[in-house]
């Protein structure tokens, strides 16, 4: 490795066992204050449901265990504070910390969605708030922050949709999907009822327009369109494409997974969008936690407003808020209460902390991938050469002739101190390799991840197999997922032979 | 801007490295028409204080300083400091979905945690990394009842949380699934004769909660004997885990759907919360979300890894069982940092103190003239009565003592028009609960 | 590995081995090799029909799903009681142990419009060709 890679350097990381192997009878973790009323006889009260002995194999460990439990399992993951995730559609941003401190307080992570709407007027004015702010982002009329996640906001999209065409007479029958699209989005069509037919990307990566043409029928009732594309690239023909889905009365859907290109800078709503929905883990930096939670707002144009899903909040007079639950035409609920609460709070936390200034973050977001794609250009193959914005997408072509492909590479960038970029997506790229740094990323850790990627590079032309074997300096090698898959093991169970744990 | 590592100079060099005069350049590609040329319209951006100041201000417009007897679904319980020291450890909360297991070690193993704890508390074989939340929870565990007997009919008790049954209609409406609604006998249970009257062989899942959106405990045996004798699937939802310290877990589900909010975390208004999939063992391949498998890595060294990944969105596509991609992980996380604490000593000690504060509650409920219980089924930490006056008008004189009075069973029930359901947790003093009680009391003395 | 002269195969890669209205239905050397190990297959209960050119089964590895198209029509007899302890004998031995269904054929004379081994052959030596341009 070159000396720039003083990045990734040995350490001991500790060992720990699963929580179960350390449990002793007796051993507490947590005490309750005494009960302050008589104990109930609970053979009594619950006759046949009562469950007689503790919940059996359940954990009885220490609180110090506890704590060095969860605290040695930290120590084997990879972090946002920690350094680059070059992950492509993730938008792998710095999460603000006053954002965990302002979730937390009382009065705001203390609020039961059922208590009178009089005693919750802060909350309500919160979730107005965002509403204002992610409209002026978008570009939007109305905006609905109940999804809990960005493929629950897909489905509440494509369930106004439906709302929306039936309205108009015929639910229709397909929905459009290009080839490059993330696998959310057909899983989410036909949940919502619609065959899903496949849109071809011409040559340059963008939309295929005479393919479209020809597949825009009175029988679709929207295409849905990632812009930019899971290629980075700006779909430039976007205002068109919505002309041609307008004039056979079907609607423009946009995944704003890649809004991180966008905000600040132009609006979907201004270039035709009807709806999309926003991923408030990716563009508006709230934690990915391991996999969630997030939040996915749906944003759309007037027409779409009688189909919300409730409830609706609503300003009534003298400014007070109030949650609307009636709505005649609303698709119903998505999500018991209102959307992930805690989860708004932060993404609202971090556009007040920009403001207006918020399009710096997009600037700094495409020229960092851009600085990248310079850096890479030559090393790599570049498919799709038309400019990009916040993400780039290479392929393994060049590292495949000696048999050194995109996952192998992806593994060794392990051991110089990087988490992997997105691999093997989008479909339409064989052996893709997609980078998307965001505007975390200082130019020091950018010169880094492309002096990694140049070693990288050579290696797999002077000793492949180093990096078809990596990573070879994590506490875990590569891991058996075949075995995984053949014979899952999705449990701990007691008096079990113990697997070899970890030296 | 503090979240931003460039300086102006780092900004001019990486431009001149890229070949580009000016960042505007970089932004060719979309049509001029659509470019911003004004910033957007947000309020000016807030140092660190203000971002603080701003949100202490909308706490203080909420319920600071009440007591409340809420619960439906949502339960106040004590939490330890301990769950959020972990959860605020950057190596959990700012990583990324364990896709690359050999640096995703410790989420992993949590996960399989996890999942163990959720299959001993319920009975069953396997549990998922998480859905939403419980609502949705039931849903996918409804729509996977259908995948499995490919039967397009469910057979859901009105009983079952209200905004739980909302969620699975909007489901439901487009995937051609028939939705019927089973109703509740005067023990506040499921009427069994109405069930046995509806199930056919084209039904996929009889679904009842339990304790039920009344507080009443169902006895599972027989729903479930009637249920398999028709080849249907028994879906179990419980909106109270706390409840399974005491209460007998739903091993005759074939599908449980529950609702971790209880398990460390705050009501925060309504989410983020954690949902659970449990259900037998044969079952797997056709549940929806996220699993972790135990393995061994290329020096047998034990690891874990996410597996069976052919039933998601990312490799199935139009033909996954769900859409679910982004799950509740961090929720997951504090569940199972929570209940390690709780321990089972604990977790049992936990339930016991709910199961007395309600059944002491009651108590003194009931020697109020105006107040009577309504279902006569057990009940763990909620319960229902009837008021001699409108519920409303009762919790409106409650606010001014202080007090969040209990939900009005009413808006969801029609013909539970002056009935309550009250729900005491381990975190409500006797003296609160006496002063509750009190305070009942003369509001309906009040209006006689 | 040799592609057995008595089988018929098929553009999605399946082969059939048929004699009189009994057939054995299995997938390819060239199927397992391009799908990797494989983890599980699900396939019919006996008694379920097949139809030519639909599919009645998945295979699937860790990363991907393969559809399984019945060559021919048919009634299913049995499905491979070792594929579900040991999935890897479908990599192993994919033209013998590792079959997938027996069926008994509603319409025999389907096999002949199949390739034969050398169609077969030449059919994915030019898949191979198109694969490395």
């Amino acid at each position: 490795m070159s000396n720039h890679s003083n990045r990734a350097v040995r350490h001991i990381v500790l060992n720990e066992g699963l929580i179960f192997e350390k449990s002793s009878p007796g051993k507490r973790a947590f005490d309750l204050p005494p009960l302050d009323v008589p104990a109930a006889d609970a053979r009594k009260a619950l006759g046949e449901s009562h469950r007689r002995e503790g919940v059996e194999g359940f954990p009885e460990v220490s609180e110090i265990e506890v704590l060095r439990h969860f605290t040695r399992l930290s120590t084997w993951n990879y972090a946002i504070d920690l350094g680059m995730y070059p992950l492509g559609s993730c938008t792998m941003k710095y999460n603000p910390r006053v954002n965990e401190h302002v979730a937390r307080l009382a009065g705001i992570a203390t609020e039961h969605p059922y208590q009178p709407q009089e005693l919750s007027q802060g909350c309500l004015k919160v979730l107005q708030l965002l509403e204002k702010c992610l409209l002026e982002i978008t570009g939007m009329d109305v905006v609905t922050l109940q999804p809990a996640a960005g493929a629950q906001g897909e489905l509440t999209g494509l369930l106004l949709i439906r709302a929306y065409q039936e309205k108009h007479g015929n639910p229709r029958k397909r929905v459009l999907i290009p080839d490059s699209a993330h696998g959310t989005n057909p899983a989410t069509a036909v949940i919502a009822g619609y065959e899903v037919h496949n849109i071809k990307s011409d040559a340059a990566g963008q939309i295929d327009m005479a393919h479209l043409r020809e597949h825009v029928t009175s029988d679709v009732a929207a295409l849905m369109l990632t812009n930019p594309s899971t290629l980075g690239i700006f779909e430039q023909q976007i205002p068109q494409i919505a002309e041609i889905l307008h004039a056979q009365g079907a609607l423009l859907y946009m995944d704003g997974a890649n809004m991180n290109a966008l905000t600040g800078v132009t609006r979907p709503g201004d270039l035709g969008v009807d709806v999309m929905h926003l991923n408030l883990h990716k563009t508006f930096s709230t934690p990915h936690g391991g996999g969630g939670p997030g939040a996915g707002p749906v944003a759309m144009k007037k027409a779409l407003e009688p189909f919300l899903p409730v409830p609706v909040l609503v300003e009534k007079e003298g400014g007070r808020l109030t949650l609307d639950f009636h709505r005649k035409e609303s698709i119903g609920k998505v999500k018991a209460f209102n959307g992930n609460f805690g989860v708004l709070v932060r993404a609202l936390a971090y556009i007040l902390a920009y403001g207006p200034g918020i399009r710096q973050a997009t600037e700094d977001a495409v020229l960092n991938a851009n600085y990248i794609r310079k850096g890479l250009e030559g090393t790599y193959d570049l498919p799709y050469t038309r400019p990009s914005m916040h993400e780039v997408v290479f392929s393994d072509a060049i590292q495949k002739k000696n048999g050194v492909n995109t996952m192998d590479i992806a593994k060794r960038l392990i051991d110089y101190g990087f988490h992997p970029y997105t691999t093997a997506f989008p479909l339409i790229v064989p052996g893709a390799l997609m980078i998307e740094p965001t505007e975390s990323e200082s130019k020091k850790e950018c010169d880094l991840i492309i002096d990694a990627m140049k070693s990288i590079a050579e290696e797999a032309k002077t000793s492949p197999e180093l990096v078809r074997t990596a990573p070879h300096n994590t506490r875990i090698r590569r891991l058996d997922e075949v075995g995984a898959a053949r014979k899952p093991v999705l449990r701990w169970k007691p008096a079990e032979k113990q697997s070899k744990a970890a030296d | 801007m503090r979240y931003l590592p460039k300086s102006p100079a780092e900004r001019e060099e990486m431009l001149a490295a890229i070949g580009a005069k000016s960042i505007e350049e970089l932004f060719s590609t979309i049509p001029e028409a659509y470019r911003l040329k004004e910033p957007l319209n947000l309020p000016p951006a807030m140092s660190e204080a203000e971002v603080i100041a701003y949100f202490q201000q909308r706490a203080s417009e909420n319920s600071v300083g009440y007591t409340s007897y809420l619960g439906a679904g949502v339960y106040n319980h004590l939490r330890s400091v301990v769950t959020d020291t972990i959860l605020q450890r950057g190596e959990f909360l700012t990583s990324y979905t364990p896709y690359q297991a050999e640096i995703s070690q410790g989420t992993l193993q949590a996960i399989f945690e996890f999942q163990t704890l959720m299959c001993q508390l319920t009975g069953q074989e396997v549990a998922n990394a998480s859905m939403y939340d419980g609502s949705t929870a039931t849903t996918e565990a409804v729509l996977m009842a259908e995948r499995l007997t490919n039967r397009r009919r469910v057979l859901i008790a009105r009983s079952v949380h209200p905004e739980y049954r909302d969620v699975l209609k909007t489901y439901a409406k487009n995937s051609g699934l028939r939705v019927e609604e089973i109703g509740f006998t005067t023990a506040g249970t499921l009427d069994t004769k109405g069930l046995e009257a509806s199930l056919k062989d084209d039904v996929c899942a009889v679904a009842v909660q339990s304790p039920n959106f009344f507080g009443a405990i169902e006895t599972l045996a027989p729903l479930a004997d009637a249920a398999h004798r028709s080849g249907a699937l028994l879906v179990v939802a419980v909106t109270e885990g706390v409840s399974l310290g005491i209460v007998k877990p739903p091993s005759e589900a074939d599908i449980v759907a529950m609702e971790g909010q209880s398990f460390g975390l705050a009501p925060s208004y309504g989410g983020p919360f954690v949902g659970v999939i449990a259900s037998r063992g044969k079952f797997v391949r056709q549940m929806p979300g996220r699993l972790a498998g135990e393995t061994t890595d290329l020096e047998g060294r034990r690891g874990f890894v996410l597996t069976l990944a052919t039933r998601e969105q990312h490799i199935r596509r139009e033909k996954a069982t769900s859409n679910i991609c982004t799950n509740q992980a961090l929720c997951a996380l504090a569940a199972t940092v929570h209940l390690t604490l709780l321990g089972k000593e604990g977790l049992r000690e936990l339930a016991e103190q709910n199961l007395s504060k309600a059944q002491f509650a009651l108590q003194e409920l009931e020697k109020i003239p105006g107040v009577r219980r309504t279902f006569s089924a057990p009940f763990f930490n909620e319960f229902t009565v009837e008021l001699s006056r409108s519920v409303k008008m009762v919790n409106a004189a409650l606010l001014k003592e202080k007090i969040v009075g209990p939900f009005v069973l009413g808006t969801a029930y029609p013909e539970l028009t002056k009935h309550a359901l009250v729900c005491v947790t381990e975190t409500t003093p006797r003296s609160e609960i006496e002063r509750f009680a009190a305070a009942v009391k003369h509001t309906l003395e009040q209006s006689l | 590995m040799a592609y057995p002269n008595e089988f018929r195969y098929t553009k999605e890669h399946e082969w059939i081995s048929a004699k009189d209205d009994m057939a054995t239905i299995g997938i390819t050397d060239y199927a397992q090799h391009e799908l990797g190990d494989v983890v599980f297959a699900e396939l019919p209960a006996a008694g379920s029909k097949v139809t030519a050119g639909k599919t009645f089964g998945t295979v699937e590895s860790v990363k991907a799903v393969s559809e399984i198209y019945a060559p021919v029509s048919g009634e299913v007899v049995a499905a491979n009681p070792e594929l579900h302890n040991k999935p890897e004998t479908i990599n192993s031995d994919p033209h013998g142990a590792g079959w997938l269904i027996k069926v008994k054929l509603t319409k025999p004379i389907e096999v002949n419009s199949l390739m034969d081994a050398a169609a077969y052959e030449a059919y994915i030596a030019e898949k191979q060709k198109e694969a490395s341009a």
